[in-house]
């Protein structure tokens, strides 16, 4: 099978710094670096303002992308998933197929994966929090396996649920969510060529506490989006509930598109942090993905369907 | 040592290092963030270093208040007087939490704009509670020396004082607010706000047996 790259419009001339830019930012942090407040502690954060605004793709480090997670499975702290996930026993790993689609049926992750094409993708990934990461994610683009098990003309969702197992998962002893942690989305969203069944990072195989053996990456979601360690795929005509919509609904919606005009009715959503940074940044629609994906939702009116 | 004694050589000096730990580490590890070597030893602030700067300076000076409001409820428990030597100044280590606390955010989150920050203030509850407390916090630090006392006359400085209550109760709620799920940290805090709280309501049943035992010259010489 044959896969057209996505091209990549990731970078576009708009997002670069001018030389005029540049200077201009330096001799603004000269005269307030300069400055009699605490040289030692200021200036290298001043001095990475200009830089960071910059810097839109530089890859967040390994240590942060494994040691720095949402996986209220092992625990909500973020430092936690790094330090129970270890309990988690990803092989043997099986994935159930049921519902609107041909191939239904449990199967071996490795026969389910065989044959895609693995794709290397490093995304923007915007935390629903307010902090974000680069990441260099590899992957099966989630389309090619829908298109390989057949979902009937009845198929308008596709749900993502994920394990359930509170001896592995320490976290599920707890009902701080309700268990499974469940994603959808629309199969038009689903096929969509940015949308990926992630098994690697960084080129290994996913670390556990980054939802190891298998989970979903929508880049221009928010994070919460993405289930770890899938377990069943179920294509449904009607849409799926979701975990933090049940949670919270004020809060948290089933589209959940990164949108920096839609703030969290708590906090604002206009900027983010790149996590190891000082500064903040401007969040960007679709978390940057707007040329990609802008056109699935045009007509639809994105503050009530957040 | 006298009861006087105690107090500047023991009690101050106690509360004064306590007080300044939190801040000597987040200056370290903020050092160590910049400066220091990468490797496995944590000392530097963690993958997201304003938040450890914000969490830690709200933190401390949450739990700073809460232990301001303990002063009182121990003395009584206890009948240990001094104590009360130390509670202005860990109010005031509560206000210059808080104040640590406002400055990161206004300078990493909202880059110093006050038309930004009037309009997240405006807009976010979670954010105008905190300022709303920070605010209380300010007005008792400025009111805080003895000449305040006098010039306000004690019955109405006390009364003004009295506000350390909404501070702690709009703290908690600034901290439960900013919690996504998980809310058993800010509710712990909650929990011992309103056991100071209710401590409070109990009468002052034991002082007056005693000053009546006093009236009548019954008092023991304990």
């Amino acid at each position: 099978m044959v896969i057209k790259p996505v091209p990549d419009k990731d970078l576009r001339s708009s997002d670069l710094t001018s030389e005029a830019q540049f200077w201009s930012r330096r001799e603004w942090i000269a005269t307030v670096g300069g400055g009699a407040i605490g040289a030692a502690f200021l200036a290298k954060p001043l001095a990475a303002v200009g830089r960071d605004q910059a810097d839109d793709l530089k890859l967040t480090p390994y240590d942060s992308v494994t040691g720095y997670n949402n996986y209220y499975e092992f625990g909500t702290g973020k430092d936690e998933p790094k330090e129970n996930a270890g309990t988690l026993r990803t092989k043997p790993w099986q994935i159930t197929v049921e519902g609107e689609v041909a191939k239904t049926g449990t199967f071996d992750l490795d026969v389910f994966l065989k044959g895609l094409p693995v794709v290397e993708r490093t995304y923007r990934h915007r935390c629903v929090e307010g902090w974000s990461m680069v990441v260099p994610w590899m992957g099966v683009p989630l389309g090619e396996v829908i298109k390989r098990l057949g979902p009937t003309t009845k198929a308008k969702y596709v749900e993502l649920i994920t394990l359930v197992d509170p001896k592995q998962m320490p976290g599920q002893r707890s009902d701080v969510l309700p268990w499974p942690y469940t994603e959808a989305l629309r199969m038009d969203e689903a096929m969509h060529p940015l949308a990926l069944l992630t098994t690697g990072v960084y080129g290994k195989p996913l670390p556990n506490q980054n939802g190891a053996p298998i989970r979903l990456t929508v880049p221009w979601k928010y994070g919460f989006k993405g289930g770890k360690s899938l377990v069943k795929i179920r294509f449904r005509e009607t849409q799926p509930k979701t975990t933090w919509n049940i949670a919270a609904p004020e809060e948290y919606g089933f589209y959940a598109n990164v949108n920096p005009m839609v703030d969290h009715p708590r906090w604002s959503q206009a900027t983010e942090r790149r996590v190891g940074e000082f500064f903040k940044r401007k969040t960007l629609p679709f978390n940057g993905y707007a040329d990609q994906v802008a056109s699935l939702y045009s007509g639809m009116d994105l503050k009530r369907n957040y | 040592m006298t009861g006087a004694q105690w107090v500047t050589r023991v009690l101050k000096p106690v509360t004064w290092v306590a007080c300044l730990g939190p801040a000597v580490w987040l200056l370290a590890a903020t050092w160590v963030t910049l400066h220091g070597p990468t490797g496995p030893l944590d000392w530097d602030l963690g993958v997201d270093p304003v938040k450890t700067l914000q969490h830690t300076t709200g933190l401390s000076a949450l739990v700073m208040l809460l232990v301001t409001l303990t002063v009182t409820p121990f003395r009584r428990l206890t009948g240990w007087n001094p104590i009360i030597k130390v509670r202005r100044l860990l109010g005031l280590f509560a206000f210059f939490y808080a104040l640590s606390h406002l400055l990161i955010y206004a300078v990493f989150d909202q880059e110093l704009s006050l038309t930004k920050i009037a309009a997240d203030i405006v807009k976010h509850p979670w954010v105008l509670v905190g300022f709303a407390a920070f605010l209380i916090l300010l007005t008792l630090a400025l009111t805080s020396p003895a000449a305040a006392v006098r010039k306000l006359g004690g019955k109405r400085w006390q009364s003004l004082h009295r506000l350390i209550y909404a501070a702690g109760l709009l703290g908690v709620l600034h901290f439960l607010w900013l919690v996504k799920k998980d809310e058993s940290e800010p509710l712990t805090y909650g929990a011992v706000f309103l056991v100071l709280m209710a401590v409070r309501l109990i009468p002052r049943r034991s002082r007056r047996a005693g000053e009546l035992k006093e009236g009548l010259g019954l008092k023991s010489r304990a």
